[in-house]
């Protein structure tokens, strides 16, 4: 039995109906997304003064993540127009570009992941605090590339307070507690964490949809161009909308 | 007869795609630029940043998903999407008017 309309569009709908149905996934998507922006408000807003953090992600890295997402949305389109002017090798070209654009991304995303892991605030038994990546440590002491502060509030604005980074040997006695940036830390990072890896979730499978359509899944192209092409159009949609999220995720998280 | 060829429509569509994606990325650098522009107040940063936004969000919704050009059925599916969005963000805001008698204000 053929799945039917998928190719020709439904005439009560005037659509294919997989174009139906990737839009009432990606109005799902929207509501999944924005309640997690919700609880962004919600814990943001809930903290004392002073202590939301800003400058804690490195804004060029999540730059050029951005630029690398916009390059992947346009290649993507390409892609979908090279079927459409019936070129194949083009539509090739394009989407090979679009998972390269993809594992560049998820590259910059673990590289900052791994920063966080090895970031840590340390509380000293002065009541002072370090802060920074630990560089080695042993039973007797801990070496960070980093700062002390005496107002655990200095930690927070790193965008105003440009610290002087250096080398610490701290003394094992002298320390009170350590903690990671992970997303215990903070509920900054607890977000942080949830909304970028939900959406990195949504990069890989969205490059995993679009690597079989450009590998196994592009022999529907000498079979049936027109279906072929729809599926390039609704993985496209998908693919916007993962760029779409990360718009509005860049600055809500690296620079306000 | 005064009929364009497909691929002649397409390659204007791939000239526009080409527009939207400079403007995405002089976008990008201006919300970055805009970012360290001290407006006196943090809520106007916020505000400048999530406009830029969402022009991004409208070219990459309006002419990479072709959403200018789409079918009212989607449209009708996305209007929807948008108020029960809006909704959620708006009852999120307003509750911080009216917070239970427990809460720890800081």
């Amino acid at each position: 039995m053929d799945i039917p309309y998928t190719v020709e569009a439904r005439p009560d709908t005037g659509l294919y109906n997989a174009k139906v149905g990737i839009w009432l996934f990606l109005a799902s998507e929207v509501m999944l997304f924005g309640a997690l922006f919700s609880a962004y408000i919600l814990l943001r807003v809930g903290q004392p003064e002073g202590y939301w953090p800003h400058g804690w992600l490195n804004i060029p890295l999540g730059t050029a993540n951005t630029l690398v997402l916009i390059t992947s949305s346009i290649t993507t389109v390409m892609a979908w127009a090279s079927c459409k002017m019936n070129q194949f090798g083009r539509f090739k070209f394009f989407h090979a570009c679009t998972l390269l654009c993809a594992a560049i991304f998820v590259g910059i995303k673990s590289y900052e992941y791994h920063d966080k892991f090895t970031h840590y605030e340390i509380a000293l038994a002065d009541g002072r605090f370090a802060d920074g990546h630990i560089l080695r440590q042993d039973a007797n002491q801990v070496v960070l590339h980093g700062h002390i502060v005496s107002d655990r509030r200095e930690l927070f604005d790193l965008r105003t307070h440009k610290p002087q980074l250096g080398e610490i040997e701290l003394k094992r006695s002298e320390i009170q507690s350590m903690d990671s940036y992970g997303p215990w830390h903070h509920p900054y990072n607890a977000i942080y964490f949830t909304l970028t890896g939900l959406h990195a979730l949504h990069v890989i499978g969205g490059a995993i949809v679009i690597g079989f359509l450009w590998g196994p899944g592009s022999r529907m192209w000498e079979t049936d161009p027109e279906r072929f092409t729809n599926r390039i159009e609704i993985s496209g949609l998908f693919w916007h909308f993962v760029d779409l999220v990360w718009i509005f995720l860049f600055p809500v998280l690296y620079l306000l | 007869m005064n009929a364009q060829h497909p691929d002649d429509h397409f390659r204007q569509h791939v000239r526009r795609y080409l527009f939207v994606f400079y403007a995405l990325i002089f976008g990008t650098l201006i919300t970055v630029a805009a970012s360290y522009i001290p407006f006196g107040n943090r809520a106007i940063n916020i505000a400048v940043a999530l406009v830029i936004a969402s022009s991004k969000a409208f070219l990459v919704a309006g002419f990479f998903m072709h959403l200018i050009s789409e079918r009212k059925m989607i449209l009708g599916i996305l209007a929807l999407t948008a108020f029960f969005f809006m909704g959620l963000i708006v009852l999120t805001i307003c509750s911080f008017a009216d917070p239970p008698s427990f809460t720890i204000k800081h």
